[in-house]
């Protein structure tokens, strides 16, 4: 792990490696979020029981699935910045860290909105929306720690400290929040539990899965080639980089 | 090489998106008294508080004894006496209480108190609070510690403020000694140190950023 | 050399500073007892005098206020010691760092869960809770609070050196306190009803049992990091 990740500990190496990287994300999850979109919201069939409103599921599953997985993948970040003390790679954390929070803002929104012609109410305690709002709580948490450190490697540290014990909580957190949504459950509909999806429906809903994904690797990229840069504003290869730039 | 106590190691510090310094090595050996230098802002405290291990380096290491401190911490520990800007003596305890916590908690003798209290000019106040004791009183119960430890290596932030002329040259007094047994002190002061003056050698940080 | 201690050795020499420093600053114990009983009494003024509704309500307003009043009192864990530099000190101290952080951690306790559960039964008087469900309170509190301080250090620790760290630290800490809640909670209503309760129990000293073995490590890198 170690060696493979060695010459990417160095700014420059990951820097231009984000650039390299950039335009694939980007090109490609454009591709397949004009699909997605395109296919889901004009040609998909039209659901016999939701009519037309159905159609968030769009934009809200592919948001909902991402934005745990979103987290893992700052979890991810921070624990390799922790254990082999790469700071880069808190870097990659904290450009993660508001991508996530969106996606889940995102997901609660449009599950708000979509509870609204379901159950005819704006929201519900329902164990998965419950969840997402704690997850976005944990989130926003992560942003505010990293935020409120002047010194930006110690900021990473602290936020990674914060995102790994979020990481052994999420599970205890969302298994609590189910149980106890079994023991006050009133009148729930579970909406995700359709025995089965139309193909016609679930490879549009699929292709939007892969572009959100792809489209979140763009933005990190972006976010983190900032972060990359912030960080070292001070150093001759910025410089350079700056001086080319103004060209 | 290989006799050296504390090794600096390529030492880059980073602060507010300012290099205070680059590439910083040195060593540090048994008998060496090493004063800091530099301007204010200069770096001096956080190079202090680096070579405590309080502080990671944005790059570089330093070495006790050719092992990295990060990773040896206990074995550093114990042979590390650092007092910085904050003496570390809690208001609420008594002279005595204080000085008894912080000689347990770094695995000193802590038998002579009255004695070593004594050394400080703190006899009579034993037993009163720190919160009512005066600035320099309230620093003397920090250094107190100095008479009583077995550490080799002591880094002091300003050990000399708000303490007195006497008491300014009877420390200078303990450093020489302790550096002769075979001890290192590394320290910052904005006044002159005047005993030992020979012995004594400097590292003065003037990064020049432009 | 050296004369080196055994860990319960340095458990106690912190303890006993840290519980020495509490009694000569008697408002840290007291003041969050208070907060705690103050928040209690506001519930029944806010919501009613109904005793069915407060008997239905009472577990979480007990909870909640526990909570709170515990977030209240989180600060002065590590926040005296990081001004007046003694946690440099512990820092750097030979011995290990998960001892004396979970000597303090404890001290804190002691000084804040212990009062909380000793005046619970006399506020669970005040909100007419379910005679059935005192033992099941005080059970869940004294499991509970413990988790409360140790999450609670990590906080703590993490927001130490930030200057205006209270808000932000009950950001942090308040959505890891949901699992305590939830089971806490539903363990007292459940005795209420007359339901047993041992489950309940037993996943809240499992989630203890968890904190006390991870989160003084937890705590400890947080610190190195916040003293920085």
């Amino acid at each position: 792990m170690w060696k493979w990740l060695h010459p990417y500990a160095k700014p420059e190496r990951s820097y231009q490696l984000a650039t390299t990287l950039l335009p694939w994300f980007a090109i490609s999850s454009i591709f397949c979020l004009s699909i997605g979109v395109v296919w889901g919201l004009a040609f998909a069939p039209v659901d016999y029981q939701q009519g037309e409103s159905y159609r968030i599921i769009f934009i809200h599953v592919p948001a909902a699935t991402l934005s745990l997985s979103t987290y893992m993948a700052m979890a991810t970040a921070a624990l390799v910045g922790m254990v082999w003390q790469l700071k880069l790679a808190d870097a990659a954390a904290a450009a993660i860290a508001p991508i996530g929070a969106v996606l889940t803002a995102v997901a609660l929104v449009t599950g708000a909105a979509w509870g609204k012609p379901m159950w005819g109410t704006w929201w519900i305690w329902d164990a998965r929306l419950t969840t997402q709002l704690i997850l976005l709580f944990i989130y926003l948490g992560i942003i505010a720690l990293h935020s409120s450190f002047e010194d930006k490697v110690l900021a990473g540290r602290a936020a990674g400290i914060l995102t790994l014990v979020g990481v052994i909580n999420i599970p205890i957190i969302k298994y609590s929040v189910e149980w106890w949504n079994t023991l006050h459950q009133g009148a729930t509909i579970s909406k995700l539990d359709k025995p089965s999806m139309d193909s016609a429906m679930l490879i549009p809903l699929l292709i939007n899965i892969l572009g959100f994904a792809l489209m979140i690797g763009a933005l990190t990229l972006i976010r983190f080639r900032n972060e990359v840069i912030a960080r070292n504003a001070m150093r001759p290869w910025v410089k350079e980089l700056v001086a080319l730039e103004n060209k | 090489m290989d006799h050296a106590l504390l090794s600096a190691e390529k030492l880059t510090c980073i602060r507010e998106g300012r290099i205070l310094f680059d590439q910083l090595s040195f060593n540090i050996c048994a008998g060496d008294l090493v004063q800091i230098e530099g301007p204010n802002g200069a770096g001096k405290t956080s190079l202090l508080r680096i070579l405590a291990g309080l502080s990671r380096p944005y790059d570089g290491v330093v070495k006790f004894k050719q092992q990295d401190i990060s990773r040896y911490r206990d074995q550093y520990y114990e042979n590390l006496m650092y007092i910085g800007h904050l003496a570390g003596v809690k208001g609420e305890l008594t002279a005595d209480e204080n000085l008894r916590f912080n000689l347990k908690i770094h695995g000193d003798n802590d038998q002579n108190i009255s004695e070593t209290l004594a050394k400080v000019n703190l006899t009579g106040f034993e037993d009163a609070l720190a919160s009512h004791l005066s600035a320099g009183q309230h620093r003397r119960v920090a250094l107190a510690r100095l008479w009583q430890s077995k550490a080799k290596i002591w880094i002091l932030d300003e050990p000399f403020t708000a303490i007195d002329k006497a008491g300014v040259i009877e420390l200078e007094q303990l450093f020489i000694q302790h550096v002769d047994n075979g001890g290192a002190v590394i320290l910052t002061s904005h006044q002159d140190i005047q005993i030992g003056r020979d012995r004594l050698q400097r590292i003065t940080l003037d990064y020049n950023f432009d | 050399m050296n004369q080196s201690l055994s860990y319960w050795q340095t458990f106690l020499i912190v303890l006993k500073r840290d519980l020495q420093v509490a009694v000569r600053n008697k408002g840290d114990i007291f003041n969050p007892l208070i907060f705690f009983v103050i928040v209690i009494t506001l519930f029944p003024l806010g919501i009613g005098s109904d005793s069915a509704i407060l008997t239905r309500i009472a577990p979480g307003i007990i909870w909640v206020a526990a909570l709170l009043s515990a977030l209240l009192s989180l600060e002065r864990l590590f926040k005296n010691d990081y001004l007046d530099g003694s946690l440099e000190q512990m820092l750097l101290s030979p011995q290990p760092l998960f001892i004396m952080v979970f000597a303090k951690v404890f001290a804190h306790w002691l000084l804040t869960g212990i009062p909380i559960i000793v005046v619970a039964p006399l506020l669970a008087l005040l909100l007419h809770m379910e005679q059935s469900a005192y033992g099941a309170m005080l059970a869940t509190l004294a499991l509970g609070t413990p988790i409360l301080s140790l999450i609670g250090g990590i906080g703590v620790a993490l927001t130490v050196g930030i200057k205006k760290g209270g808000v932000l630290l009950s950001l942090l800490i308040l959505p890891m306190y949901i699992p305590v809640l939830i089971f806490a909670t539903s363990a007292i209503e459940a005795a209420a009803l007359g339901m047993p309760f041992s489950g309940h129990l037993a996943i809240i000293g499992a989630l203890l049992a968890g904190s006390l073995t991870l989160t003084p490590f937890a705590i400890g890198a947080a610190l190195r990091v916040s003293t920085n």
